[in-house]
């Protein structure tokens, strides 16, 4: 268990003060013209000497993705771009990072744009994240006031932060999603290549990053990468903050080290899983868009991104949802493939099209009123959108319905004999009736 | 050049070139719906997809990978890519069986089929079935104008009419509305498309989606006999098919013609169809007491005849229209020359062009597809967009790619670009006369007849050339010179020097009361014939012309005839016949040869190919078809020298109404809707 002093997070659950008074308490802000001072290389050898993967999801290295930003070029500025659209189901991570430790992040975006020779950074935040995007606003107040940032700041690098409020889709977490939204176009992802490194925000080499993976910066940079890598499995270091939700007995959002095991996690934070770790189902990892793992390949299964690869899952956000015996899973999943059918921009076909396809079958099935081959082919559907997308979102539709073909076909099976022992014409019942 | 392997082929292409290019070189076929060579790329239908040895373990989409992206196998050698790998068939049936699952079954009752992307690439690269069992999508039909018929239940979501509206036409009409499944594409709140181009979208749009709304359900493609033209709605010569059924045009569409119309045509040039069928002149007339009567052929040749035998040849005259092809103008200036008439005008609006100054004093000298190498345009008293929208189109396509820097003097207007504006005529004008030269490689004049078709329009021409000396739009390597003329027949008529001889009339001289004794007017509509003169007209259509008429010989429209056409950069075209004029209407070569028998004053030839032997024996430039003669010439000193002092009206484009320009417009029931309507969406705007 991670010991309070190793704590990135120490105001996570907002007992003390979120203004800059509290946070230079905290230690932040502490000394940031010094680390500057060493140098724009030697953050970025530090960063990727720390293993610091990528918070939003893809685990993307966060040094090596700094390093690919090319030089300064007075026609084409870089930008970095903080992504707070924190939408995914399950999540809420950054939530609490900009409610009640928003300097640790604007600490982190002047770093991190001093490494990136950025002199401007825009916060995307949700639409939703009303009282976070105050609390960002005026706590950005306090760092111009404290002239800890603007064009003339005490560090000696010229630097502005923007917020910008998102209206509320999901696919524009998307990162080139959220550039053409942040560029005032309708959030539609942008074709790879060219990557947001060369061609990002208008046009200019711009690194998206998710808010965990730029407010961990500053901590690390001034207690060294090998603090922060002794954290955790081999490439799968640090601290990571788990958003615990379902049925434990207390859900929580929780620091702690990467590669704990699932029982610990839910045991020493939560409580416990609702009427013991018996009565485990499955567990969603990762938020929303990954594969369900059922509880007897997750309960001692390390909490990291590699060893949940390995169970066909992923550690995503690390949003963990836990399920108990009592979940009708396959209503679950439907509900999942409602949202990302809610969600798909429209843009590329296979997941325009298909998205609605698989919401359907999965809600008939949830009824137990479809025939058994329809499993195989609802599988085919998902590996027809899987890898065929523009963007991540394809894929994120498909995984769930493929981790619960994959770990709970009888159920399905079940679910559709009880249904053909006793048809009724009756509509699907649910949720879906009232989302049309 | 980069190399690659192809299925097996090795190609050398340019590193730029999409992955989708390089595999059609190879020889590949690939699908696709959203990719269109004259769009930008957005790379959303999937159906591209192909496999990339070594890259990620999925396909990419060809049409939006660069071969510079690609990369090397091991040891440096060339990349390779499947295009027909097991992976590539199943992710191209994948695709194509989520285009259809939500495309309705209507191919029967659909006007795209059998010319139909969906239909060819699903028979080609689908399933045999859909495994689909959920209703399908209902999307209800938008409103979008006049021209274009919406059935969005069709619709694919590729979004080529949204990418054509906001980059060629410039208007950004269309656009999605929804995400997900509820994507629908439409206008903002189903307003009329306002472009001139609108047409386009109907063409490119690969189903059965949005389509030509005049021609709904009226053929089938594969009824149509197609055949190869030129438009004649205005100066540009677009390339253009015109597809028959029988006697009836049904349809016109655009031929690519990279160095003309690219492929888009307005949409006066696409949908004057039903011109082409109503109030057709289809029998000779004679006016008795004031009223026409109908008449036969020898009937009207006689009264003709003796017309003519009884005026004195400087008391005879002839107005070419302008829609006329060359050899119809060629015949009526040889029969007038054998005739000894001197007053010969093909320039009906009173351009003050003057063959006299050299060819390139009145044509488009940089040449359409030369806007693209051009880095400044100067607009002088022109509306481009009205008076050869596709010109337009070329003009922002230039702008888009940007160091363009647009001038305009005359009146402003809405032109889908930006530009500085000078002022309004030829006061500002006369400032450029003495101006230092522009610091760009190549400018342009463009000069609308808007700045000559008035009385000082010699001078305005002359001081238009002085400037253009002066800023360097004329100089060694580069001629920016750029006339924009309106009529199809004009420069073909200037070619022919069918302009007054010395002491002739020109058109405003032999239009006014008593000047002349007998006016032959050849389809001439655009001018009013003061009483007094005996007017011969002939013609297609009852407009203007025939109202003034005293005979009336019916002619051929210009689907009915092949003739030779001389688009405003002097590019001879050949518009060949596609059906045949209506009733006892003749090809109107066809009628002066015949006239000129009865007049004893036989012309020497007695088909169109001898017709053309002689012409080319006269004019052996309008043998090069399809071809611009380069070096024009040009008598810059002695144009600069010509005319007085220019006045000080301003400019204003000679074309009002865009849609009701010539009698084939105005005979169209379809073009009058589109102008109540723009001229509706005008008052609007202006309350």
């Amino acid at each position: 268990m991670l010991e309070d002093k190793d704590r990135i997070f120490t105001n996570l659950y907002g007992f003390g003060d979120w203004g800059l008074k509290g946070a230079r308490a905290r230690g932040a802000w502490d000394n940031t013209k010094g680390l500057i001072e060493k140098g724009k290389d030697w953050i970025l050898t530090e960063m990727k000497a720390s293993g610091l993967r990528g918070r939003g999801g893809a685990g993307f290295p966060t040094g090596l993705k700094w390093s690919f930003m090319p030089k300064a070029d007075t026609a084409r500025p870089s930008y970095l771009v903080v992504n707070a659209d924190e939408s995914e189901p399950g999540t809420c991570k950054d939530r609490e990072i900009m409610r009640n430790d928003p300097h640790l992040l604007i600490e982190g975006c002047f770093i991190a744009s001093f490494a990136m020779e950025a002199h401007a950074c825009y916060i995307y935040i949700r639409g939703e994240y009303i009282l976070e995007a105050d609390r960002l606003d005026a706590a950005i107040a306090q760092a111009y006031e404290a002239n800890l940032l603007g064009k003339d700041n005490v560090h000696g690098w010229p630097f502005d932060i923007y917020v910008h409020r998102g209206a509320g889709a999901y696919i524009c977490g998307e990162e080139t999603a959220l550039l053409e939204s942040l560029e005032g176009k309708k959030g539609m992802p942008r074709l790879k290549p060219p990557f947001p490194a060369n061609m990002g925000l208008y046009g200019c080499p711009t690194t998206v990053n998710n808010v965990e993976s730029i407010a961990v910066a500053p901590t690390i940079l001034r207690r060294g990468a090998a603090w922060f890598s002794s954290f955790g499995a081999k490439n799968n270091s640090g601290t990571k903050l788990f958003c615990i939700s379902g049925h434990v007995n207390k859900p929580c959002n929780v620091e702690e080290a990467m590669s704990i095991p699932f029982r610990e996690l839910i045991d020493k934070h939560c409580g416990g899983v609702r009427g013991g770790s018996d009565n485990l189902l499955a567990v969603i990892p990762g938020g929303s868009s990954v594969p369900c793992v059922p509880a007897a390949q997750i309960i001692d299964a390390a909490m990291d991104f590699d060893t949940l690869r390995d169970l066909k899952s992923g550690l995503g956000t690390a949003a963990v949802i836990v399920m108990d015996k009592s979940t009708d899973i396959i209503r679950a999943i439907a509900r999942l493939s409602y949202f990302y059918k809610h969600e798909s921009c429209g843009q590329c076909t296979p997941c325009r099209e298909g998205t609605g396809w698989l919401w359907r079958v999965v809600t008939r099935m949830a009824e137990g009123r479809a025939q058994k081959r329809e499993i195989d082919m609802l599988l085919e559907v998902t590996t027809q959108i899987e890898g065929h997308t523009i963007c991540a979102l394809g894929d994120a539709a498909a995984w769930p319905v493929q981790g619960l073909i994959r770990h709970f076909r009888p159920e399905i099976e079940k679910r559709i004999d009880q249904y053909a022992a006793n048809p009724h014409s009756e509509p699907a019942r649910g949720y879906h009736a009232a989302a049309e | 050049m980069t190399k690659l392997i192809v299925d097996d082929v090795e190609i050398d292409v340019p590193p730029e070139y999409t992955l989708l290019q390089a595999c059609e070189q190879a020889g590949a076929e690939i699908p696709r719906f959203c990719f269109h060579e004259r769009l930008s790329i957005a790379g959303n239908c999937r159906m591209c997809l192909v496999e990339v040895k070594g890259g990620p373990p999925k396909p990419s989409a060809s049409c939006a990978v660069a071969v510079r992206d690609l990369r090397p196998g091991p040891d440096g050698a060339p990349p390779v890519v499947l295009t027909k790998s097991p992976m590539v068939k199943k992710a191209r049936q994948g695709v194509m069986e989520f285009l259809l699952i939500n495309h309705p079954l209507d191919c029967p009752i659909c006007d795209q089929g059998g010319e139909c992307d969906l239909q060819d690439q699903a028979m080609a690269f689908g399933f045999e079935g859909s495994r689909y069992a959920e209703n399908k999508r209902a999307v209800e039909d938008k409103y979008i104008g006049p021209l274009v018929r919406t059935s969005m239940n069709r619709c694919i979501h590729c979004t080529r009419c949204v990418r054509f509206t906001a980059e060629v036409a410039g208007t950004g009409d269309m656009g999605a509305i929804g995400r997900g499944e509820d994507m629908e594409i439409t206008t903002y709140l189903e307003t009329a498309m306002g472009s001139e181009l609108q047409g386009n979208v109907a063409d490119l749009c690969p189903v059965g989606a949005l389509l030509p709304k005049p021609y709904s359900f009226k053929a089938r493609s594969w009824e149509l006999v197609k055949t190869e033209s030129i438009d004649v709605m205005d100066a540009l010569g677009s390339a253009i098919r015109i597809d028959t059924r029988g006697r009836e045009v049904m349809r016109i569409l655009p031929r690519v013609n990279d160095r003309v119309n690219e492929e888009w045509i307005s949409d006066k040039a696409r949908q004057i169809v039903d011109g082409l069928k109503s109030r057709r002149l289809d029998r000779p007339y004679i006016r008795e007491g004031g009223k026409l009567r109908p008449a036969s052929w020898r009937e009207a040749f006689a009264l003709i005849a003796e017309k003519i035998k009884a005026a004195p040849p400087h008391r005879i005259g002839a107005i070419a229209g302008d829609l006329c092809a060359v050899e119809e103008m060629f015949a009526l200036q040889s029969l007038m020359g054998g005739l000894g008439a001197v007053s010969l005008d093909c320039r009906q609006d009173g351009a003050k062009l003057d063959p006299a100054f050299g060819r390139g004093s009145y044509i488009f000298n940089p040449t359409i597809a030369g806007i693209e190498a051009a880095d400044g345009l100067m607009i002088i008293g022109s509306n481009p967009r009205i008076e050869a929208p596709v010109l337009n189109a070329r003009i922002r396509k230039r702008w888009l790619k940007g160091g363009f820097k647009i001038g305009l003097i005359g009146e402003k207007a809405d032109l889908t670009y930006d530009y500085a504006y000078l002022g309004a005529g030829p006061d500002t004008l006369a400032s450029f006369a003495d101006h230092a030269p522009a610091h760009m490689e190549k400018p342009m004049f463009l000069i609308g007849q808007g700045a000559l078709a008035r009385e000082d329009g010699l001078s305005v021409l002359a001081l238009a050339a002085k400037s253009a000396g002066a800023l360097g739009v004329i100089k060694d390597g580069w001629n920016g010179f750029a006339v924009l003329h309106t009529a199809a027949a004009r420069v073909g008529g200037l070619d022919l020097g069918f302009v007054p001889r010395s002491g002739g009339l020109d058109a405003a001289g032999m239009a006014q009361a008593g000047a002349l004794d007998v006016l032959y007017n050849l389809g001439a509509d655009e001018i009013d014939i003061e009483p007094g003169a005996f007017v011969i007209y002939q013609g297609s259509h009852g407009d203007r012309g025939a109202a003034r008429a005293d005979v009336i010989l019916p002619g051929a429209a210009y689907t009915e005839k092949s003739g030779l056409y001389v688009n405003t950069e002097g590019r001879v075209q050949l518009a060949d016949r596609a059906n045949f004029p209506p009733g006892d209407a003749r090809e109107d070569w066809a009628i002066l040869r015949a006239l000129s028998d009865v007049l004893s004053r036989k012309l020497a030839f007695d088909s169109l190919k001898g017709l053309r032997e002689r012409l080319f024996a006269a004019h052996p430039h309008f043998a090069a078809i399809d071809a611009v003669s380069d070096n024009a010439s040009f008598d810059l000193d002695r144009l600069t020298g010509a005319g007085g002092a220019a006045g000080s009206a301003s400019f204003a484009s000679p074309i009002t109404d865009f849609y009701l320009t010539n009698p084939i417009a105005r005979a169209s029931a379809v073009m009058a809707e589109c102008s109540a309507m723009r001229l509706d969406l005008a008052r609007h705007a202006a309350e």
